[in-house]
């Protein structure tokens, strides 16, 4: 059954709103989704019954709060097909999950003329990390390019994945939308003896996920883009990588002994997990599982392309020349992530004359200024969709690109 | 609510399609100093001929929106020919008239604000220091509309730092040449 759009609206509070006059049409969550009822209430349920520390406590609300949190994890680790909870670190978001990744595996494996391969269409929170390494032991960086539909060069990944001890890739590009070919991007990769990391921020929230078939070894997702809240995401890695990783942060949780002169790490999943963790976020992430899941992520993508191709024809159709999409054109080889440059008019001026008309996209680097580069601009406008938007809020926003015109031009 | 016609005045519109001073020039005897706003990719360069303690020319180029371009181009015709004193003084000014909003967050009254703080600017010689109340900003006054949308002043704002970090490579630059 399709997506029924006008009922999923009514479960986002935000969206029934008016700004500046004007119905709010929210075509930013690629940067943030909003949040359905289900997920707030879930997480003021929580504070509002059970809310005590976890793993700690071994009164009622404890116990049902550790039940809660350790629940999420569970319908996380379904939601990606993961073999076991064991493999499911609760992380901050993706940047952490990276991060996680970079300090452990990184620091012990990675070496002065060691290389790691990753893309020109990463975001920052894939090349900091590596570009860290770089500065302090010498590791060599190689990229995959990108072409002009924004699909990545794999003409020579045979070459450039030789020696290569991991290859960092977004499965989704946040400023192309491009959905990369990770499963064949990992098979050349594991040939050549590297581990594969990807970075699922944009595809989780769309895609159903199972790590298993994408063949990678870590995998980062975050709540907040896919209906849940902020400072919580997810690093999945095979068990008995995670168990060969020394520990990340140190300090509570993390531990199964601290004596004055050492301490030995607890087992997973909360080796990884200093600290109190983000206990209600982590019970919001449960909720957005179990909504999403209900609606069902084959549903979800199907809308998702149906609105990417309207919005494609459409924008063209009204713009013609004066609009130029990034990414590929085929909706079903991308997200509904749409980057654009529009007439000479800069990205921060169109954003703010959609604003006047309630219409809120993002204008800026995208946390990508290498791609930016690669493009040949400084910035784009981007307009991303989810299950809450409509061909009228495609409208809107092509309508109000009309406006930006009578103003500048 | 703020509309807007009170950030896109028609003399922004004017310096944004028509900018002053667009261009490079010959490096040395000018400086050439690149500014970047980290939020949203925009850059400006400026190249700044200082001679004699005296803004003798300049020229700005780089991308930028058109908040970022108009206040560079209308900056470049406000401080072109002006001694080094008086462009620090119209930077200060310029800077104060930008900085209404976070006056009023600090509880300060409206009306007292234009005149107060960023005193450290000014620093860095360049003859008698002019005081910033003397200084007509004229066409800049357009720009005043930024205020009230807050992310926009680090676009206004992004020229003129520029500026004043160019200033100090100018005079570090005659103070320790030769001649």
């Amino acid at each position: 059954m399709a997506l029924d759009v006008e009922l999923v609206k009514k479960d986002f509070a935000i969206l029934d709103q008016l700004v500046h006059g004007h119905r709010i049409v929210y075509l930013d969550s690629a940067s943030s989704s909003q949040k359905p009822a289900a997920v707030l209430d879930a997480m003021q349920h929580l504070y509002e019954t059970t809310y005590a520390n976890v793993h700690r406590g071994v009164y009622a609300i404890a116990e049902e709060s550790t039940r809660l949190y350790e629940e999420a994890r569970t319908k996380v680790a379904a939601f990606l097909g993961a073999a076991s909870t064991r493999e499911v670190i609760f992380t901050k978001n993706v940047t952490e999950a990276i991060n996680l990744v970079a300090y452990t595996w990184g620091r012990t494996n990675l070496g002065p003329g060691d290389a790691v391969l990753l893309t020109e269409m990463e975001h920052h929170a894939n090349l900091v990390p590596w570009l860290q390494l770089k500065a302090e032991r010498g590791i060599e960086l190689r990229y995959l390019g990108v072409d002009g539909e924004g699909q990545l060069i794999l003409d020579d990944l045979e070459q450039l994945v030789d020696g290569v001890k991991l290859v960092g890739l977004t499965l989704v590009s946040n400023v192309l939308g491009t959905l990369n070919p990770v499963a064949e991007v990992a098979r050349v990769a594991h040939a050549a003896g590297a581990l594969v990391l990807v970075d699922g921020a944009q595809y989780t929230p769309h895609f159903t996920t199972r790590v298993a078939e994408l063949g990678c070894d870590f995998y980062g997702f975050t709540a907040h883009k896919m209906l849940g809240p902020t400072g919580i995401g997810c690093l999945w890695a095979r068990e008995s990588l995670l168990e060969e990783m020394p520990i990340f942060l140190g300090g509570g949780e993390m531990i199964r002994d601290v004596r004055l002169d050492g301490f030995t790490a607890n087992e997973l999943p909360w080796k990884f997990e200093a600290g109190t963790p983000p206990i209600a976020e982590a019970v919001g992430l449960g909720a957005a599982v179990d909504y999403l899941l209900a609606i069902g992520m084959a549903d979800v993508r199907a809308h998702e392309i149906e609105l990417t191709r309207y919005a494609l024809e459409s924008l063209h159709e009204r713009h013609g020349d004066d609009i130029r999409i990034f990414g590929p054109s085929d909706p079903e080889k991308r997200g509904g992530v749409l980057s654009f440059a529009y007439k000479d008019i800069h990205p921060h001026d169109i954003s703010q004359v959609l604003d006047e008309v309630g219409v809120c996209v993002r204008a800026g680097h995208h946390c990508a200024k290498p791609l930016m580069r690669r493009l040949g601009v400084g910035a784009t406008a981007r307009a991303s969709f989810y299950l809450y938007n409509d061909e009228a809020d495609v409208d809107a926003l092509s309508s109000a690109l009309t406006s930006a015109d009578r103003l500048f031009s | 609510m703020p509309g807007l016609e009170d950030l896109y005045r028609e003399i922004i519109l004017d310096h944004y399609r028509n900018p002053r001073n667009r261009g490079e020039l010959p490096t040395p005897p000018a400086v050439r100093v690149e500014g970047f706003n980290p939020l949203c990719g925009d850059e400006i360069v400026v190249f700044l001929d200082v001679a004699d303690d005296r803004v003798q020319d300049l020229r700005i180029g780089g991308q930028g929106c058109s908040i970022s371009q108009s206040s560079a181009s209308m900056m470049s015709a406000a401080v072109k020919g002006k001694t080094v004193a008086e462009a620090r003084a119209t930077i200060r000014a310029f800077k104060s008239l930008m900085s209404i909003h976070e006056q009023r967050l600090d509880g300060a009254d409206d009306d007292g604000g234009a005149s107060g703080g960023a005193s450290g600017a000014g620093g860095g010689g360049g003859g008698p220091a002019v005081p910033e109340a003397a200084v007509k900003l004229g066409d800049l006054e357009a720009l005043q509309g930024v205020v009230r949308f807050p992310v926009r002043i680090k676009c206004a704002t992004l020229s003129w730092n520029t500026l004043a970090q160019g200033l100090d490579e100018a005079q570090e630059a005659s103070a320790t040449s030769p001649s």
